[in-house]
C-alpha cells in the first residue's frame, strides 16, 4: 500500500461497499418481482471497477456490459436514477427505456452497459479516437468479460487500437464464465491476456480480487493511455458469486457452492478491510460505517424510484430522432 | 428538377459529385472525417474519396483494416463523443458483417439512453448489380435498414441528388444511410458548385404526368423515366415520382400524385418479396385505396442471389421495359 494516499485507498473501498449494497439489494427486488426484467449482477467483481474508476475523470469514457451496475456506481452514478431505471420509471436514467442492460451517464463518459456481449470494444475506439483527434488527453475503459473475448469485435477493435495507438485500456473482467460455460470450456488458453501480444500491446494478468492490484495495474495503463503510448490490455481474474442473471438463477446447477464459498475466502471487500485494519486506517466500526451509510443510499434511492412515475404512453414515440432541419419518424 | 437549380452549366458525373460533397463538407466542420476501407490512399475503389487524403491529412482520411464491425465502432463511438464522422463501407453486401453494429448499436443509443446521445454518423456504402461481381458484392438490400428505428435511409437516383442527399445525410444529427448505385456512377448531370442540402424525407416528381404513377428508387429512378417515355407512344402520360429518402418516407407527394392518376407502380432494383416497394405499395393502398383503378404493381429484381454471367445477370434486372411492360400488364388487367 505504500506510495497509494489514505484518501485513494478509503475511496475505493467505500465504492466497492456501493456496488456490493446496490447490488444485493437490487437482487433481492429482481427476486421478489419488484424490478421486472433480467439484472446481471456484479458481486464479487467489486475491485475491478473500484480500483480502476477511481483513476478516471468525469470526461473520461467507459464501456460497459450486460452486468454494468457496477461499472456505473463507481464512476460516480446518481443511484436514485439508477435505481428508478430499473424499475421501468420516467426519472430514471434513460427515462425508462433503457432498463439494466442500457443503464448509461453520458455526463459521466459513461457509454452504456450493453445487451450485446462484446459490443464495447468497437464502441470504445471509436470514443478513443474522439479523444485524440479533439486533442484531449482523455482515455476511455472498455470493459469486458471472457466471454466476450472471443467475439470478433473484440479481436477487431484490439487490432484497431493497436494500430492507431489509441488511448483505449481493454478490461477483461474474467469471471470464469461465459454466461453458464466455463472458461475451460469456451476458448484453449487459460491467460487471455496471452492475446494482447498478438496485436502488439501490453497484456498482464492480474489478482481481480485484490483491489490494490487492480489499482495499480490500472493506473500504469491509463498513465500510458494518456501519454500517447497506446492501448494495454489488462485481466483481471475474478468471480462472480451469483449466477448469470439474478442471485440464484434458475435453479440449475452448473458449478459446485464450495466453488464460491472458496472465491469467497478471498472476497475484495474483506480483503480489502483487513489490509486497512492492518494499516490503522479503518476500524471494524469505520468499516461498518462505510456499510451503513450504503445501505441508507440505496434504501433512499429504492425509496426514490418506487415512488416515482411510470413513463406516459405518449413517450414510447420520443426519443427515436434527434430533431434537425430534416423530419425524423418513420410510418 | 427543383428551383434551385441554375441553366444545366456544369455537368458532373455522379462520382465527382459525391466527392466534391465531402470535401465541401469537410472544410465547412472540422468534426468530419471519413474512415473506410481504402478511402485514403486509394482513394475508395469507387473513386468517392479521391483527393480527400491530400487536402485534409491522415488524421481525417483513415484507411481502415478490413474489419468491418471494428470500423463501424469506431464511427459510432467518435459521433457520441462530439465528432460528427463518415464510415465508408466499400459494398453494401459488407453491412452484413456490422449488422449488430448498425441495427443494435448506433439505431438504438439514442432512444435506449432515454434521448440522450446524438449520433451525428452518416455511413456510406455502394449497391447494385450490372457489373458481374456476382451475389456478394451487387445486392440492394436497403430495406433491411428502413425496418429498424433510430436509422434513416437515403438512396440518391443521378449526381445532383448524390451530393443534396449527403449534404443533408453528413449534417443531419442522427445515423444516416447513403445508399449509391456503383453503375450510376458515371451517370451526368447539372450539380450546382456552391453546398446545397436536398431535405431528408422529401420526395421530387421528376417527370409530372396525369394518369399514372411510377415510383421509383435509386437507379430505377432513370429506367422508370425511359418507361414514361415508352409509354407515352401508348398515349400515357406518366407520373415519375423519386422518394430520395426512403425513411423517413413521404407518403403525403406520393398519394396526392395516386389521387390524381389513380393508378400506381413501384419500382426498385432490390428484389421484390420483401423490398422497400412492398411497404410503398402497402401506404399507397392504406391512404388511397378509394383513388386506385388497380392494384399497386410492383417491379423488382427476382427472388435469387445477384447471378455472375452476364446473361443472367441481364436477365436479373430490371429495366425500362420491364417497368413499361408491368404498367402494360396492370392496364390490360383494368379495362
Amino acid at each position: 500500500m505504500t506510495g497509494i494516499s489514505t484518501d485513494v485507498l478509503l475511496d475505493i473501498h467505500r465504492r466497492m461497499v456501493r456496488i456490493r449494497t446496490f447490488e444485493e439489494e437490487a437482487g433481492k427486488l429482481m427476486e421478489s418481482g419488484k424490478i421486472p426484467g433480467a439484472l446481471h449482477l456484479y458481486v464479487g467483481e467489486e475491485a475491478v471497477a473500484a480500483g480502476v474508476m477511481v483513476h478516471l475523470r468525469d470526461t473520461d469514457q467507459i464501456t460497459s456490459t450486460h452486468r454494468g451496475h457496477g461499472h456505473l456506481v463507481a464512476k460516480g452514478g446518481d443511484l436514485k436514477r439508477m435505481y428508478a431505471e430499473l424499475f421501468g420509471r420516467a426519472t430514471g436514467y434513460c427515462k425508462g427505456k433503457g432498463g439494466s442492460m442500457h443503464v448509461s451517464d453520458l455526463d459521466l463518459g459513461m457509454l452504456g452497459a450493453n445487451g450485446i456481449v462484446g459490443a464495447g470494444p468497437p464502441i470504445a475506439i471509436g470514443a478513443a479516437f474522439s479523444n485524440k483527434y479533439r486533442g484531449t488527453d482523455d482515455v476511455t475503459c472498455c470493459f469486458f468479460g471472457d466471454g466476450a473475448s472471443n467475439e470478433g469485435t473484440f479481436h477487431e477493435a484490439a487490432n484497431m487500437a493497436a494500430l492507431y495507438k489509441l488511448p483505449v485500456i481493454f478490461i477483461c473482467e474474467n469471471n470464469g464464465f461465459g454466461e453458464f460455460t466455463r472458461q475451460e470450456r469456451h476458448q484453449a488458453i487459460h491467460d487471455i491476456a496471452d492475446r494482447a501480444a498478438g496485436y502488439g500491446m501490453p497484456g498482464v494478468v492480474v489478482d481481480g480480487m485484490d483491489a490494490l492490484a487492480v489499482y495499480e495495474s490500472a493506473g500504469e495503463a491509463i498513465a500510458r493511455a494518456r501519454r500517447g503510448d497506446g492501448p494495454t490490455f489488462l485481466e483481471y481474474k475474478t468471480y462472480r458469486y451469483f449466477d448469470h442473471v439474478g442471485v440464484r438463477g434458475m435453479g440449475v446447477i452448473y458449478r459446485e457452492d464450495s466453488e464460491v464459498l472458496e472465491w469467497r475466502q478471498r472476497d475484495p471487500i474483506n480483503l480489502m478491510e483487513a489490509r486497512l485494519a492492518e494499516q490503522g486506517l479503518l476500524s471494524p466500526e469505520g468499516a461498518a460505517e462505510v456499510h451503513e451509510a450504503a445501505l441508507a443510499d440505496v434504501r433512499e434511492a429504492i425509496a426514490f424510484a418506487e415512488a416515482s412515475p411510470f413513463p406516459e404512453p405518449s413517450a414510447l414515440m420520443e426519443d427515436i430522432y434527434t430533431l434537425t432541419a430534416s423530419a425524423g419518424g418513420g410510418a | 428538377m427543383t428551383t434551385i437549380e441554375a441553366p444545366a452549366s456544369r455537368e458532373v458525373p455522379y462520382v465527382s459529385a459525391v466527392a466534391e460533397a465531402f470535401a465541401q463538407l469537410m472544410r465547412e466542420d472540422p468534426a468530419i472525417f471519413i474512415a473506410g476501407e481504402d478511402v485514403a490512399l486509394y482513394g475508395s475503389v469507387f473513386g468517392v474519396t479521391r483527393g480527400l487524403l491530400n487536402e485534409f491529412g491522415p488524421e481525417r482520411v483513415i484507411d481502415t483494416p478490413i474489419a468491418e464491425s471494428g470500423i463501424m465502432g469506431l464511427g459510432l463511438g467518435a459521433a457520441a463523443t462530439g465528432l460528427r464522422p463518415i464510415i465508408d463501407i466499400m459494398f453494401m453486401d459488407f453491412m452484413g458483417v456490422c449488422m449488430d453494429e448498425v441495427v443494435n448499436q448506433i439505431a438504438k443509443m439514442k432512444y435506449m439512453f432515454g434521448g440522450k446521445a446524438k449520433i451525428p454518423l452518416t455511413i456510406h456504402t455502394m449497391a447494385g448489380a450490372g457489373t458481374s461481381m456476382a451475389a456478394q458484392h451487387s445486392q440492394s438490400l436497403e430495406a433491411w435498414f428502413c425496418h429498424v428505428p433510430g436509422l434513416k435511409v437515403v438512396m440518391p437516383s443521378g449526381p445532383y441528388e448524390a451530393k443534396g442527399l449527403m449534404v443533408a445525410a453528413v449534417r443531419d444529427d442522427n445515423p444516416v444511410i447513403v445508399v449509391n448505385t456503383k453503375t450510376i456512377l458515371g451517370m451526368r448531370a447539372h450539380v450546382p458548385e456552391e453546398l446545397y442540402e436536398i431535405p431528408l424525407g422529401k420526395a421530387h416528381v421528376v417527370r409530372p404526368g396525369t394518369n399514372f404513377t411510377i415510383l421509383a428508387t435509386g437507379r430505377m429512378v432513370g429506367e422508370s423515366v425511359r418507361a414514361a417515355e415508352l409509354l407515352a407512344s401508348d398515349g400515357l402520360d406518366v407520373e415519375v415520382i423519386d422518394p430520395r429518402t426512403l425513411q423517413p418516407f413521404d407518403t403525403e407527394t406520393v398519394v396526392a400524385s395516386v389521387k390524381k392518376t389513380h393508378r400506381a407502380l413501384v419500382a426498385h432494383e432490390a428484389v421484390r418479396f420483401g423490398g422497400i416497394g412492398a411497404e410503398f405499395a402497402a401506404q399507397i393502398q392504406e391512404e388511397a385505396f378509394d383513388h386506385l383503378d388497380a392494384p399497386v404493381g410492383r417491379v423488382g429484381a427476382p427472388f435469387t442471389p445477384v447471378p455472375f454471367s452476364p446473361p443472367l445477370e441481364k436477365e436479373y434486372l430490371p429495366n425500362a421495359d420491364k417497368i413499361a411492360a408491368e404498367v402494360r400488364r396492370i392496364l390490360g388487367r383494368q379495362a
